[in-house]
Order: structure tokens, then C-alpha cells, then sequence
């Protein structure tokens, strides 16, 4: 009762939340042309940029604490400083808008790209203004169909006015600006992979170093950012370093586009202060578990994070404050378990996307992840022996960071790992009792 | 042999990249937009376009999910088999999809109508369970929604 009446508070507080990157955005989801983006203030932030340096720009999303929302969280203005701006620097220079939104459980970018396409438009400008970049792609996932035509409609609009192109609003800064349509698969997420597709090769990794700031598109220097990161941009240009950071609630600065799935009352999105509760997104935000379910664990942002379980739910949203308990934020996106749906079958399911998505580049993740894929699906159907749970670990050690070429299998393996410790007494259910006891006999 | 639209529409996208071998993706894409597919002759008609082996092409084309190296149905029914459409009803909307229509994912009808797919993650995760038919995504798709859906597409 008490948990309700905080909530309707809540909720009445937020409501004067400042809204930064949703503002423009319409219930249903028609275009924000490029008149009533400048009505709210649109384009002011490339206006003050190119009155700036483009080291000043750099400086100031540094001093923001701007930090990655593809999931990885690494601050977004010292990844732009490693880009070398001396004047025989290498050319020409290159920033890529990762729009491969592929993350299973994972829809904030695509709700920034339909609902106010000229935000990110410009937040590349800005992006691509701080490292002088010459050539600006959109690389989106090859089923956002409506994202590249609200994404074309608004970078037409922005070359018409000059906010694109040559010599940009008569300054000496020239930016082209390209949408690339992908052909479909989860390691053209993945940073060097994406270069490689952008390439038209296969999205297989690349070795780091060098890393793609120096040598990435076409060997050349190359930033690559995510959309909700790059969409921040132009506010935080716009409006300065201090009052980003005043937008949270925590170290990690800005909002954050929250989403919840799973069978919640109002699976949805949010744009929250960062560092919003898991507690308050789910039970206020989301509206609580639907009746007649409860709650047994959460992924707190898409497929390859560490679950989380009810003793978590007052931990805060962010980068920081999630991995203090063993997971990552991630895209901030939760998935929800509840006690109606079977642990091992949801692992199941999740390791038969990485398997399937994993490139075959190297050992661990193609060998491991199919082999995880094969013994859970071996506990589903009732076939399942203890030293399966045994194999299951070690796969999650053959996987771990620095044992693969990327992040995609010590990815896959979060979900996994974290399965076996929370919800160890269900594995070994399916062992005893030789079946899927959440599946009709 | 490439229609002189395909060529043309391929060669408009030289621009965007420095070399040819770049718009490998982009040109398979085009050619199926006209096709539905990508045939092995056509394949080979975009990788001398793009000065490149056509087993190199294949060797691109088979990466990409989304490339179909063999014939598909009019419309094209992609069924998302990730875990937030899973929990809300995976299993029991692809029971529902194949035996309607008949067949197997993988599969196309015998009328050539459907062709029959399971996809990843559309990003749709507060509408699930979700399908994509050609360019359109449909939102929560329980069975009795099916048939209506489906009837759109003749």
C-alpha cells in the first residue's frame, strides 16, 4: 500500500522533470520536421559548437561525463580526444552513428530515431565538428525501415538549411552525412565489426590496437558512438557541462531513456534522471508484475548482462552503482523473469541468439557458445546430467574477457553465469526430475 | 543480368564510399528490393560491377541475415525468436504460424505466397510477441490477431 502511494508521487514529480531527449517526441510517433525541432530550441547547440573550438566542444562533453548508452558506458569526450587533430592528421576522417539497435530486450535508439530524427542529425554535427570529421554514416539495423525514412526525410532538411554539407552555416566546417542500411547481424553492433560491414566485408572484429579513433573506417580515423549518446550532444553543448551533470541523481550524469519487457503491467519507455531505482522503474514506471505473476529476477540492460534478483531492486540505474553488484547497466533496458517462465529455458533462448549470432572468429565463442546452447537445451528436454552444469562453468571461463577476440561471447555468457548462481535449485530440477517443470508434461 | 534501374541505383552508391567493394551490402539489398532475392547470376552481375569475385561476394552475403541467397515467397514473414518476445509468447505464436500456413520455418508455401522466417530482436520489446511482414512490423501478435494480419498480404 505504502509502495503505491510512493509511487503516485513519483510519478507526480516527474512530471516536471526536465525532459531533454523525448521532448519533441509525439505519442504517435510522427515526424518532428525540422521547423518544429528549432521551435524547441534545435540546432541552437551546432550554432554555439561552431562558435566554439572544436577542442572547447571536446572539453566540455568531457567535463559533462557523458558516457557511452550502447551499453559499454566509456566516456564519450575522452574516446573523441584520442582523435588526432594536428593538421596532417589523416583524411578523410570519419564519424559512425551505431544505429544497429540488436540487442535482444534493447528499443530506446529506435524511439530516437523515429520520434526526433533531427536530434541525432545534429548531435553528429556536433560530434562530427569536435573531431573534424569530413564524412558522417548512419549505420541502422535493416529492419528499422521507419527510422531510415524519418532519418532521410531529416538529413534532406538539414542539407536544404545548411546544417549539412559545405561550409556549414558559413563557417569553414563541411560535413557529408550518409545512412547505411545494415544487412542484419548482431556483430555489426560491435564496434570494429561494424567497420568492417560499413566496408562491405564481413562484420567479423578487428585487433585492438589501433583502435578505430586512429585506424578505423577505411583505415582511417574514426569515431563511432551510440544514438542515444550522440543525441545528448547538442543539449549538453547547448547548455553546459554543470547542468547535464544536475540532470542525474547520481555520479553518472544525464537522463536515461529506461525501458522495461517481460510481463509488467506497461512494458514501455522512459526518459528518467540517471540513476533512477530499478525498484521505481519497474514498479512505478512499468507498473508492477501483471496479476497472477511475481518477480523472480530482471537483465538490467538487454541479453548479455548479469541477472539481478529482488535483493537488487533499490539498486540505482547507472553504470557506476550496477556493476557494484555484478552486472552492467548495459542499454538500460530490462527484461523481466517472472516465476511463470522457466530460468533455464530464458538462458536456453538467449544462448541460441549469441551461438547463432556469434561470427566464428575465434574458438571460445563460436565452440563455447554452441555447446551452452546444446546442454541447456539438453536440460530442457530432460536429458540434462549434473556434469552439465559443470561444463556450463567452464564455458563461462572459456569466455571471460581476454580469452576472446570481442565482447560478444563474455557478453553471452552473463546472462548464463549469473543463472547458474541464482537460479541454481532450477537446473538441477530439470536434472532430477528430467524435464522442463514450467512445461506441460 | 541487372536491370538498368538495379545498375543504376547500385552505381548511385559509389558516391557514398571511397571503393567499390563498399557497397557490397547496399547492392545486394537493391537487387533484392527488385527480386525478392539474390540469385546466383545476379550475384554475379554485382560483384563485376563492384570488381570483386563473386565467391567473395558470397562469402558477404551468406554473413548477413537479412541477404536471401534463395527464393522467398511474396511476402516474407519474420518471427522474432529473442528472449523478451519469447517470454510474452514465442512458442505458442510460431505453433500458431506454421501450422496455418503450413510449413516450416525456412519454408515457403506452396502458393508462393509466405515465405516463413524467424528473426532477431526487432526492437519492438514493449509490443511483444512481434513479426515483421516485408517492411512492417506488427505488435503484439497473439493468435487471434494472426488472421488479420496476415489477410493484408494477398
Amino acid at each position: 500500500m505504502s509502495q503505491r502511494h510512493n509511487g503516485s508521487i513519483i510519478q507526480w514529480l516527474n512530471k516536471f522533470m526536465e525532459k531533454v531527449l523525448t521532448k519533441n517526441i509525439r505519442q504517435d510517433l510522427s515526424y518532428v520536421d525540422l521547423n518544429a525541432y528549432e521551435q524547441t530550441g534545435g540546432y541552437q547547440g551546432l550554432r554555439k559548437a561552431l562558435g566554439m573550438s572544436p577542442t572547447e566542444v571536446v572539453e566540455e562533453v568531457k567535463k559533462s561525463n557523458l558516457r557511452g548508452r550502447g551499453g559499454a558506458g566509456f566516456p564519450t569526450g575522452m574516446k573523441w580526444s584520442f582523435v588526432p587533430m594536428n593538421a596532417d592528421a589523416p583524411r578523410p576522417k570519419y564519424l559512425v552513428a551505431n544505429a544497429d539497435e540488436m540487442e535482444p530486450g534493447t528499443f530506446k535508439d529506435r524511439l530516437l530515431m523515429e520520434g526526433d530524427p533531427h536530434q541525432l542529425v545534429e548531435g553528429m554535427v556536433v560530434a562530427g565538428y569536435a573531431i573534424q570529421a569530413d564524412v558522417a554514416y548512419i549505420f541502422i539495423r535493416g529492419e528499422y525501415f521507419r527510422s531510415e525514412e524519418m532519418l532521410r526525410r531529416a538529413i534532406a532538411e538539414a542539407y536544404e538549411k545548411n546544417y549539412l554539407g559545405k561550409n556549414i552555416l558559413g563557417s569553414s566546417y563541411s560535413l557529408e552525412m550518409i545512412v547505411h542500411m545494415s544487412g542484419g547481424r548482431y556483430m555489426c553492433g560491435e564496434e570494429t565489426g561494424l567497420l568492417n560491414a560499413l566496408e562491405g566485408k564481413r562484420a567479423n572484429p578487428r585487433t585492438k590496437p589501433p583502435f578505430p579513433q586512429v585506424s578505423g573506417l577505411f583505415g582511417k580515423p574514426t569515431i563511432v558512438q551510440n544514438v542515444e549518446t550522440l543525441s545528448n550532444v547538442p543539449h549538453i553543448v547547448r547548455n553546459g557541462a554543470e547542468w547535464f551533470k544536475s540532470l542525474s541523481y547520481t555520479q553518472d550524469a544525464g537522463t536515461k531513456i529506461y525501458g522495461v519487457s517481460g510481463k509488467v503491467k506497461r512494458p514501455g519507455l522512459w526518459e528518467l534522471p540517471m540513476g533512477t531505482t530499478i525498484r521505481e522503474i519497474l514498479e512505478v514506471h512499468a507498473g508492477g508484475m501483471q496479476d497472477g505473476v511475481r518477480f523472480r529476477g530482471l537483465l538490467p540492460g538487454g541479453a548479455s548482462t548479469d541477472f539481478l534478483v529482488e535483493d537488487h531492486l533499490d539498486v540505482k540505474m547507472d553504470f557506476t552503482e550496477v556493476a557494484k553488484v555484478g552486472s552492467r547497466m548495459g542499454t538500460g533496458t530490462m527484461i523481466i523473469l517472472d516465476d511463470q517462465t522457466c530460468p533455464v529455458g530464458m538462458v536456453w533462448n538467449l544462448e541460441h541468439f549469441f551461438a547463432q549470432e556469434s561470427c566464428g572468429w575465434c574458438t571460445p565463442c563460436w565452440s563455447g557458445l554452441s555447446w551452452a546452447e546444446k546442454a541447456l537445451n539438453a536440460l530442457e528436454e530432460g536429458q540434462g546430467q549434473a556434469a552439465d552444469l559443470e561444463h556450463l562453468a567452464f564455458i563461462c571461463n572459456f569466455c571471460a574477457p581476454g580469452n576472446t577476440f570481442c565482447a560478444l561471447a563474455p557478453g553471452a555468457v552473463e546472462p548464463l553465469q549469473s543463472a547458474l548462481k541464482y537460479f541454481r535449485d532450477d537446473f538441477n530440477r530439470h536434472i532430477t526430475e528430467k524435464r522442463c517443470p514450467w512445461r506441460a508434461s | 543480368m541487372l536491370s538498368p534501374e538495379e545498375r543504376r541505383e547500385i552505381e548511385a552508391e559509389f558516391a557514398h564510399y571511397p571503393n567499390k567493394q563498399a557497397v557490397s551490402i547496399d547492392a545486394m539489398r537493391i537487387v533484392q528490393k527488385h527480386r525478392g532475392w539474390v540469385s546466383d547470376e545476379c550475384l554475379k552481375d554485382i560483384a563485376e560491377l563492384l570488381e570483386m569475385s563473386a565467391d567473395e561476394l558470397d562469402g558477404v552475403a551468406t554473413f548477413y541475415n537479412l541477404i536471401f541467397r534463395r527464393p522467398v515467397g511474396r511476402h516474407v514473414v519474420m518471427v522474432c525468436d529473442s528472449v523478451s518476445c519469447w517470454i510474452m509468447g514465442y512458442d505458442r505464436l510460431r505453433r500458431e504460424l506454421t501450422s496455418r500456413l503450413g510449413i516450416q520455418m525456412g519454408e515457403t508455401t506452396a502458393d508462393g505466397r509466405f515465405t516463413l522466417l524467424p528473426i532477431v530482436c526487432l526492437g519492438a520489446c514493449d509490443h511483444a510477441p512481434t513479426i515483421m511482414v516485408d517492411a512492417d512490423l506488427h505488435h503484439d501478435v497473439d493468435p487471434q490477431k494472426l488472421d488479420g494480419v496476415l489477410e493484408k498480404y494477398k
